[in-house]
């Protein structure tokens, strides 16, 4: 599923995106049911410049070499699993609150992205990816000329 | 003549007392799976953000607080223009049982995890107890 697009409301936020987040939310707490909310994982923050995107993504206790990034046009794409730990003989779950498994999350960018240049990085559980426009993509300045 | 009404009585505190915290940033509970096995309990808080250095792990008499501070992510040059999550510590606190060897308690931070392992103390081992006749 293609995530929102950055760049359709130009503002902070997606509000049509806030909307349906929000009556989800509302949905949950008044079905009466604890219902698993189906959470877009892993979540992430946009941070958008002239000449190239930060994306960042939560995702703490993943091995960061399994984790794919590709970028197809405008559209990055982030998957990988994450993995349960898994119980020996005897062992059992007090509590299990953190999410496991394999996710997949597409988001589509602001512009065109030089593809050979991204960059991703993962430290402390953030994994961030620059991403630099492309060049074909850049704003051109065209000069006035007075004749 | 109407006089400026002081009060002398001293206003009561809430039960238990609001923890307010000095810096003016969210807080997040963290995720946790505790894990019971033979000889330990082992619980993994997601703490994204949070390492080695940021992460304290405090037990005082039988509360266990777990907090780490995260620094906020800035870029500069670029504005933020999508946001799914916020910035914030993490601050948990779980009340443990006398059965946990105070002194050997185990935290690893690694790619955002805290790990922390509870030894049993050896006295709350199962003690089987053998029955004999007379």
């Amino acid at each position: 599923m293609l995530g929102p697009g950055i760049w359709r409301f130009g503002g902070r936020m997606d509000p049509l995106h806030e909307v349906q987040r929000l009556q989800r939310e509302m949905n949950r707490i008044f079905s009466g049911l604890e219902q698993p909310l189906n959470p877009e994982v892993p979540p992430v923050n946009a941070w958008v410049g002239e000449s190239d995107v930060v994306v960042t993504a939560e995702l703490p206790g993943v091995d960061p070499g399994k984790v794919d990034v590709s970028v197809v046009g405008d559209t990055l794409t982030i998957s990988g699993a994450r993995v349960a730990e898994t119980l020996k003989q005897g062992e059992s779950y007090h509590r299990q609150e953190r999410n496991h498994g394999r996710f997949t999350r597409s988001l589509q960018l602001p512009f065109h992205v030089e593809a050979g240049k991204v960059e991703a990085k993962y430290d402390r559980g953030i994994l961030r990816i620059t991403l630099p426009r492309a060049e074909a993509d850049k704003p051109k300045k065209v000069l006035v000329t007075c004749e | 003549m109407m006089e400026n009404k002081i009060e002398y009585e001293k206003k009561p505190a809430q039960t238990p007392v609001e923890m307010e915290r000095t810096r003016n940033r969210k807080v997040f509970v963290p995720k946790v799976d505790i894990i019971e096995t033979g000889d330990a309990m082992v619980m993994y808080a997601d703490m994204p953000g949070a390492d080695e250095k940021s992460v304290e792990v405090v037990l005082e008499k039988n509360v266990l607080t777990i907090t780490g501070t995260v620094k906020p992510q800035e870029f500069p040059g670029r504005s933020i223009a999508y946001s799914e999550y916020d910035f914030g510590d993490y601050e948990r606190a779980f009340t443990i049982s006398d059965e946990v060897d105070r002194e050997k308690i185990g935290a690893v931070v690694k790619n955002g995890v805290l790990k922390l392992t509870l030894h049993k103390a050896p006295q709350a081992e199962v003690k089987k107890i053998a029955v004999r006749t007379e």
